[in-house]
């Protein structure tokens, strides 16, 4: 399929991208291209100006602090399965990454893209909900931080504004009593729904994918009748679709969440 | 080049040979293989990234060449199916799926071979669950998988891949 024109732009800093996004409107940040480039073949999207962020060696760092895991959002999602930091620290996050379509599209396809995208069927936003990511925003003016509950806004929409970029993600050292659990179309196919979850303090926070526009966050106790019981309280009204009802949804979502709990446990 | 531009000369290596052209922001890198430089081995299957028949190694990484664009490739060095036989003689894996009978119809024969090449080039005695996984991203509507996946083997344990 051939493209609509569109222009074309390589910056080799994160502030000359950053002012790239600010200064043209329709100008859109072009990370793996996984999820975008098949978008614009469908004209559902049509930027003016793509700033491609592949030359962004900055972005590409994955490294560990007192503060827990620092991954740049460029960061791809091989490079998550293959990581030794992120083996060590939140091994989840390469667990989750390797389900991801196939390994074509992991080579290319970035962790700052999946988030960023938030498809409510991605693997990845209940994933950072879950481990209580921050989120580092550039913009303009300088660099602000978001945490993961108010980074997701609605379908395809997160707190980064126009002509803002995320340039990282930092995930806080946890105990690693972390899980996920997902029914998906075929192996490591879509997700239908998904659970991600962290056991810390005797709580087990669990954030619940493809059941609502945004990540669905809930703190309990771990043990299985309380995680059914926080899933029916959090009345979710799924969709439907040809691959689930919402009934049938509702109901893999109390599934999942016990078993990403039990593998937080186990 | 760090103002918007609509088009770009960019340089490549496709199998050890250099090009440069002219091209489009908006040209996928399978067109530009394909109809630029004439390379037709590497297929358009689906063109929604799914069915794996463009795939190809930019810098020795398998990618899928529907959802990269050419202009991105600038400064590469690219590995089409055409470059497995150079010679005319037979890659170990092509060769393997001649033996094996891995193909039918042979559409998505290219990208098979060249997720195969990504696998045995990093992993070179991959256990048969290793090989399904490696070739996942490539969608092959006749033949069930059982022939390529023995065949992929084969070349393994030739060798030669």
């Amino acid at each position: 399929m051939l493209l609509a024109e569109v222009e074309y732009a390589r910056p080799t800093s994160v502030d000359d991208a950053v002012r790239l996004l600010g200064a043209h409107d329709g100008a859109r940040p072009l990370a793996g291209g996984q999820t975008l480039t098949n978008v614009m073949k469908a004209r559902a999207a049509a930027p003016d100006v793509l700033v491609d962020l592949n030359k962004l060696e900055e972005l590409r760092a994955i490294s560990r602090s007192s503060d827990g895991l620092e991954l740049g959002a460029m960061v791809t999602l091989a490079e998550l399965v293959r990581s030794s930091e992120v083996a060590e620290a939140r091994p989840i996050l390469a667990e989750v990454a390797a389900k991801i379509a196939d390994v074509q599209v992991r080579n290319r396809g970035t962790i700052g893209g999946n988030i960023c995208s938030n498809d409510p069927t991605n693997h990845l936003p209940p994933v950072v909900s879950a481990l209580g990511a921050t989120m580092t925003v550039r913009g303009a003016d300088g660099e602000r931080t978001v945490p993961v509950d108010e980074f997701f806004l609605g379908v395809y929409m997160t707190a980064v504004a126009p002509g803002e970029l995320l340039t990282s993600i930092t995930v806080p050292a946890g105990s690693g009593a972390d899980g996920f659990a997902s029914i998906p179309i075929g192996r490591d196919g879509t997700c239908i729904v998904n659970a991600a979850a962290s056991i810390a303090d005797g709580q087990a926070r669990i954030a619940l994918g493809c059941v609502a526009a945004t990540p669905v966050l809930l703190t309990t106790a771990p043990e299985e009748a309380a995680v059914r019981e926080a899933v029916r309280g959090a009345n979710l009204d799924p969709p439907s679709d040809v691959h689930a009802s919402a009934e049938y949804r509702r109901h893999l979502a109390e599934i999942v969440a016990v078993r990403a709990v039990q593998e937080a446990a186990s | 080049m760090t103002e918007p531009i609509r088009s770009q000369l960019i340089a490549v290596e496709v199998n050890g040979e250099r090009h440069e052209r002219d091209v489009e922001a908006r040209r996928l890198l399978v067109h530009f293989l394909r109809d630029d430089l004439d390379l037709t081995g590497t297929h358009v299957g689906c063109d929604t990234g799914n069915c794996g028949a463009c795939t190809v190694l930019v810098d020795g990484v398998a990618i899928k060449s529907c959802m990269m664009l050419a202009v991105q490739a600038d400064g590469s060095s690219i590995q089409t199916v055409e470059g497995l036989a150079p010679d005319g003689e037979l890659h170990p894996l092509q060769q393997a799926f001649t033996s094996f009978h891995a193909l039918q119809c042979g559409y998505c024969t290219p990208g098979m071979l060249m997720s195969a090449k990504h696998l045995l080039d990093h992993n070179p005695e991959p256990t048969e669950a290793e090989i399904r996984r490696a070739i996942q991203g490539n969608i092959c509507r006749c033949t069930g998988y059982v022939n390529i996946v023995e065949a992929i083997a084969a070349a393994a344990k030739g060798g030669g891949a």
